[in-house]
């Protein structure tokens, strides 16, 4: 039961159980208890309000690993209506990991990518955890391709603990697929929304998070290495992920801070698998502010913008220049 | 001649970097150099306790780190630090590196002024810079510069080891952008020397972001139809496997190279495998069809001049 939650909802899923609890014995009992249960869900409303207002960096991880947290299919089921996968590299497979396909959002055609982890042992295991290997990569390259020749915006779903770590992924070529598909991004000329709605880890997100705009779910994390993997290369103790999250600075608040993300879409209280309708509107509502905003501009200013945007990341010092 | 000797003051180890059958004076000038201590390390912790024991000056002998084999410094120099006994290629610092593939006196550093910051305030980080630092003389992990390659304009990057383990922070993916944006601007064919770990992770996103903003710069410079060549020398891993050493017209490797996404040891633990020795060495990427061919050390200038000419002349 417990494992289905994380320890830091641990009181809320207490009180959660007592009013169900309560609520069924009135009903078995037929007395009236609803002064109770109000005070009851006010107090939850409390505690949840004091949780998820004070999380730590590797609260954030364990809430973008939630088991409930919603995946990419169940966002593309909630935001769109016609979705239709497509599979296959045409070259050597088809990657669980990556979803693609096209769809139709609020009446707009729109192509779809996105890293897909899966809900029970099998499925997880078919998509591999969401750690997507070369051909994902090649498949969804070969997908935002098509969606540039028709001029259909492309959107693109990140939620990945890193590219597929495998003697197959090696031989198959990662790396060159991981550096083709961010090469082959900066150049479509068509809007690219990328939406961090989980896990956004190391190269296997940054591969297909290049876009005009890049959005981060409140309780999502994005970071250039895994915490575990973090800590046990510079602590040698992977058991110290959580000071080297706190050293990474992997939430949706230090991103945008350093301007990486143009915006945190805001969760509802307790995170998105709490109530997905809710979520739902929020990002989908967002997506349309910045669709509405992109589809404006020239394909040549929209490929010198996005440009710029990645361009002018990162920090340093320089006598001269004082950048 | 006068360069030669500077370049040899200044780098401590005496080393002269063309190749054998080129005279001293082909040498590349190179930029004052406070010290190359990365290339004293390699001779002097192999050698330093057997010339003690022999009294016999340091630095004399060179241990090769593939066969374990006694070298004479100065000839191991000579073979640009290329095992004679069993052609281990050690690695070169950036500078040695550049001086290896440029002509003489053809050598101008771009953007050595860029030094890095401490934006997320990772612990240690500022200490570990600065040992870098001093130790290579080197403001970061990388040196770019323009430069003339059997005569003809190119752009050169290397990446050092030695410091930080080469890895990729905002300066790295600055100066290589920068350096791409130049050869294209200015229609230098690129070429790039990688020997690092990856993306540098003491500073966190912004390094991860460095990877989309150097493969953004290829496709403009392959856009406009000036080539762009990497040479991937050992190691050449993770991030920067994943991004701009990936994206060459061609891939030149290094014999014995390792070059990879994930290191091997992370595999066998991931997965509970044992790993073949040569997993990820360049002969198995080549073998796995990821590569375009491997070049000893002391063909690489002549390589990368013919290839160059194949395609533009």
């Amino acid at each position: 039961m417990l494992s289905r939650w994380l320890p830091l909802e641990g009181p809320l899923v207490e009180l959660e159980e007592q009013i169900d609890e309560l609520k069924r014995l009135a009903a078995q009992e037929r007395i009236d208890v609803s002064d109770k249960v109000a005070r009851l869900e006010g107090r939850k409303r409390k505690v949840m309000e004091e949780v998820f207002s004070n999380l730590t960096p590797w609260d954030r991880v364990q809430m973008a690993r939630h088991p409930k947290r919603p995946y990419t299919l169940e966002f593309v089921n909630a935001l769109c209506s016609e979705w239709i996968e497509v599979h296959g590299d045409r070259a050597f497979g088809d990657d669980g990991a990556m979803v693609c396909g096209f769809a139709r959002f609020r009446g707009r055609a729109v192509a779809i990518v996105g890293n897909q982890k899966g809900r029970d042992t099998k499925d997880r295991l078919a998509r591999n955890h969401g750690m997507v290997s070369p051909e994902g990569y090649r498949k969804a390259g070969r997908v935002m391709e098509l969606a540039a020749r028709f001029h259909r915006p492309i959107l693109s779903f990140i939620d990945t603990p890193g590219a597929a770590c495998s003697p197959d992924a090696e031989e198959r070529g990662i790396s060159e697929a991981i550096a083709a598909s961010q090469m082959l991004m900066s150049g479509l000329p068509v809007p690219i929304i990328v939406v961090i709605t989980g896990e956004g880890c190391s190269g296997g997100a940054i591969a297909t998070a290049y876009g005009d705009r890049v959005l981060m779910l409140e309780h999502a994390y994005y970071s250039v290495i895994a915490p575990e993997s973090g800590a046990s290369i510079i602590y040698r103790d992977s058991g110290k992920a959580a000071q080297m999250a706190e050293n990474l600075k992997i939430t949706a608040e230090d991103a945008q801070r350093f301007g990486i993300i143009e915006e945190i879409v805001p969760e509802p209280l307790g995170g998105a698998h709490r109530d997905m309708a809710v979520m739902s509107k929020t990002l989908g509502d967002t997506l349309t502010r910045h669709l509405d905003a992109l589809t404006q501009l020239a394909p040549a200013d929209l490929l010198e913008q996005r440009y710029a945007r990645f361009r002018c990341l990162g920090e340093w010092n320089e006598p001269d220049a004082g950048h | 001649m006068a360069a030669l000797k500077r370049f040899q003051h200044k780098t401590a180890g005496n080393l002269p970097l063309a190749p054998p059958a080129q005279s001293a004076s082909k040498l590349a000038p190179l930029s004052p150099i406070k010290a190359s201590a990365s290339l004293n390390g390699v001779s002097n912790g192999s050698s330093s306790h057997m010339a003690k024991f022999h009294n016999i000056p340091e630095n004399l002998m060179t241990k090769c780190a593939g066969c374990g084999a006694l070298l004479v410094t100065k000839d191991w120099e000579r073979d640009l630090k290329v095992c004679a006994r069993c052609g281990y290629h050690a690695r070169l610092g950036a500078r040695e590196r550049i001086a290896l593939l440029s002509d003489e006196n053809s050598f101008a550093e771009w953007d050595a002024e860029l030094s890095p910051r401490d934006p997320l305030h990772f612990p240690d980080y500022e200490n570990k810079r600065t040992i870098a630092q001093l130790k290579t003389g080197l403001k970061d992990s990388c040196v770019t510069c323009a430069a003339q390659l059997e005569g003809r304009d190119v752009a050169i990057g290397a990446t050092d080891f030695g410091f930080m383990g080469g890895s990729m922070g905002s300066v790295l993916g600055e100066k290589i952008t920068r350096l791409i944006e130049r050869g294209t601007a200015e229609r230098r064919p690129v070429i790039v020397v990688t020997s690092t770990g990856g993306a540098r992770m003491h500073e966190g996103l912004l390094s991860l972001m460095q990877m989309a903003k150097t493969s953004a710069a290829i496709a403009r410079h392959r856009a406009a139809g000036v080539p762009y060549f990497c040479v991937l020398s050992d190691p050449s891993t993770a991030g920067v496997q994943a991004s701009f050493a990936s994206l060459g017209d061609f891939l030149i490797a290094e014999p014995g190279a390792l070059i990879g996404f994930t290191g091997a040891r992370v595999i066998e633990q991931n997965l509970r495998i044992k790993l073949p020795k040569d997993f990820q060495s360049a002969e198995f990427q080549m073998e796995h069809g990821q590569i375009d061919l491997i070049v000893p050390r002391v063909k690489l200038k002549e390589t990368i001049g013919q290839l160059l000419s194949l395609l533009l002349d």
